[in-house]
């Protein structure tokens, strides 16, 4: 088995207790994931919030204990050998600030590296090389405390990469970074996995543009289960018969997006109110289904104000799996 | 490509080292020299220096019977014990909630309960200030009489070693029931340090409590370490309080070394297990959310 990661049947339930008379009630988080994630990959997980990716990181990385399943890292169960898994792996999830804010970067930094049985010497030297890296050499000896939430992330970021990982874990890496440290962090992991091929990250998001450039594959996840799961190009290629249109209209006013679903040789349409006017993003099986679309409109008297067609995005892979975008998953669990 | 850092002596010694960096770190922070006075010195003074003026009133002045060192020295080193045990626990709510890097310790290839115990080493240093500093004034200031020349050394040294293993193990135990519980609750290791207190004989004996609830002073290590640095401070007055006055030094020692150890034991099967229902329920990186 020269798998990094390999996940079989994994299930994770939560009991969520409520109040004191209600019985407890359980939510499947995942349910029997089936993953194989090769060596030298950069695997994405990319999925609405809820969709169970911070889950499957934590059961990876002996955080969590399965329900039922099971799942090896760099070649040892996760749950039966934890102390084989760790030396193995490392993990950063964004979004937080983790860390000890009286110490400075580098000391927080060399902490975790000690823990590791970096030499000291050899630590401090990848500490500074890192630092470089993301553009935060110049903090070195600044109190950790005293950086802003995405510096302190981007330090997070290199304690993860400075045990030098067989396995690392990304958990929504560029969440609260800027458009330009996230497109930095980005190229860093690229050229990361593209130095040694004996490495092998997987990172969970839910930015499409963050999975399909950076990730060899990708697994399409959504309430505890996978969807999909291959390379971006090929998880589009399914849409490769359908034509993409992206319509801005006038308001729907009422009209229900139904409506054009319901033609024939319409396989899928999801809308989006803006200010003062509408988007519709629809999936058709020909060009020629287009012109029944405006037909109805006519008839419903919105009016056309942009239309373009346009190329599948993992966007589109995604509605066309789920029925709905990611959008509009994520907001009706709120 | 990736060190290996396997659980040998030495890399267990170094996340031990390194552990105790990091909680001196933390607790010598004092970037307010004040509220570092306040605490490590003004809190611990002025609890003495209350008992002292309880004493007094119930005694009407008898600072010469030999109830009073014992009191004194009993309250005094009590302090360990919030401060080991009661700060071993706090590590796990300090680093899960506040510094919110226990999932990261986790996953590092390290023993998490030597890297607690770590970290107590600094709540121990400070510790020591406060009962060195509240010994000093009591001898100075309020009639505590210990003559350096009487004091069995050996005996004093040997009891304080032991009982700061004691209370640390006692802290891996409370620390594990922590995992297991959200932030609110995080007081058990204040709760407990409270408990113990009337239990461990610190300032009245244990006769005094309902028979019924005795046993439980009489299986605590605290009973018996307490009585041994007193004895091993002030000498034979310390048998004042009769609770163990039938046993010698070395029994007392015998017993404390033979509580300490089941302790120990016991200690690493509750964190075990605690850890291992954390992972279940998935507490080890839980937050509480207000
Ligand atoms: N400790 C917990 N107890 C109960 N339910 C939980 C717990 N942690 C997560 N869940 C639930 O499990 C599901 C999956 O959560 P998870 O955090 O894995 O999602 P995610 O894909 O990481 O989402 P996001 O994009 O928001 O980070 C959600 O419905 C969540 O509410
Ligand atoms: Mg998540």
């Amino acid at each position: 088995m020269d798998f990094a990661i390999q996940t079989e049947k994994l299930s994770r339930i939560y009991k969520i207790r409520g109040g004191k008379k209600s019985e407890p009630k359980s939510l499947a988080a995942l349910s029997d994931i089936n993953l194989e994630v090769h060596r030298g990959e950069l695997f994405g997980l990319l999925g609405p919030n809820g969709a169970g990716k911070t889950t499957l990181i934590k059961v990876l990385t002996t955080l969590l204990a399965p329900t039922s399943g099971q799942a090896w890292v760099a070649g040892y169960d996760v749950a039966k050998d934890p102390e084989k898994v760790r030396p193995r792996i490392n993990m950063v999830s964004g979004g937080e600030s983790s860390g000890y804010g009286l110490l400075t970067v580098r000391e927080n930094l060399w902490m975790f590296s000690q823990f590791y049985g970096i030499p000291s010497g050899e630590a401090n030297r990848r500490i500074k090389q890192l630092l470089e890296i993301v553009g935060l050499a110049d903090r070195l000896n600044t109190k950790s405390s005293d950086l802003s939430t995405g510096l302190r992330q981007k330090m997070n970021i290199v304690r993860g990469f400075l045990t030098d990982p067989e396995v690392l874990f990304l958990d929504e890496p560029t969440l609260g970074l800027d458009v330009g440290a996230s497109r930095e962090v980005r190229r860093f992991i690229r050229q990361w996995i593209d130095e040694n091929r004996a490495r092998t990250l997987l990172l969970t998001t839910h930015y499409m543009v963050e999975a399909e450039e950076l990730c060899d594959r990708v697994a399409i996840v959504n309430q505890g289960k996978v969807l999909a799961c291959d390379t971006p190009a090929s998880l589009k290629r399914r849409l490769q018969q359908d034509v993409l249109f992206r319509l801005e209209t006038s308001p729907l006013n009422g009209v229900g997006a139904e409506i054009f679903q319901s033609l024939p040789g319409v396989r899928k349409v999801t809308h989006r109110p803006q200010d003062g006017f509408a988007v519709l993003e629809l999936i058709l099986e020909e060009d020629s289904i287009l012109s029944s679309v405006v037909n109805a409109m006519t008839t419903a008297n919105i009016c056309i104000i942009n239309l373009q067609k346009r190329e599948p995005t993992l966007e589109d892979v995604f509605v066309d799996l789920v029925g709905r975008s990611m959008e509009e998953v994520e907001s009706s669990e709120q | 490509m990736t060190t290996l850092a396997l659980q040998n002596p030495k890399s267990r010694l170094r996340n031990f080292v390194v552990a105790a960096w990091l909680g001196w770190q933390i607790e010598s922070n004092w970037t307010d020299p004040f509220l570092f006075a306040v605490y490590s010195v003004v809190k611990p003074i002025s609890a003495a220096a209350i008992l002292v003026v309880m004493y007094s009133i119930i005694t009407q002045g008898n600072f010469d019977s030999p109830v009073f060192p014992y009191i004194y020295l009993g309250n005094t080193f009590y302090m360990y014990v919030g401060a080991i045990m009661t700060g071993i626990s706090w590590t796990i709510i300090d680093d899960r909630e506040h510094y919110k890097t226990l999932k990261y310790m986790y996953i590092a290839p390290i023993s998490v309960p030597v890297y607690l115990i770590g970290r107590g080493v600094a709540k121990f240093i400070v510790g020591s200030i406060s009962v060195t500093i509240t010994i000093l004034f009591g001898v100075f200031f309020l009639h505590v009489r210990i003559d350096p020349l009487a004091v069995n050394w050996p005996m004093f040294v040997l009891a304080l070693v032991v009982g700061v293993l004691m209370l640390a193990m006692m802290g891996l135990m409370l620390a594990g029931v922590t995992l297991l519980t959200a932030h609110h609750y995080g007081a058990y290791g204040e709760a407990v340090a409270g408990a113990l207190y009337l239990f461990s004989g610190a300032i009245f004996p244990l006769e005094v409590l309902p028979a019924y609830l005795r046993p439980v002073g009489y299986i605590m290590p605290t009973t018996y370490w307490l009585e041994l640095i007193r004895r091993s401070l002030v000498g034979s007055v310390a048998q004042a309080f009769p609770t163990l006055s039938g046993l010698s030094d070395m029994q007392i020692l015998g017993i404390l070394v033979g509580l300490t150890v089941a302790f120990g034991i016991l200690s690493i099967v509750v964190f075990r297990w605690c850890e291992y229902r954390a992972r279940e329920r998935g507490l080890i990186d839980r937050v509480t959310n207000y």
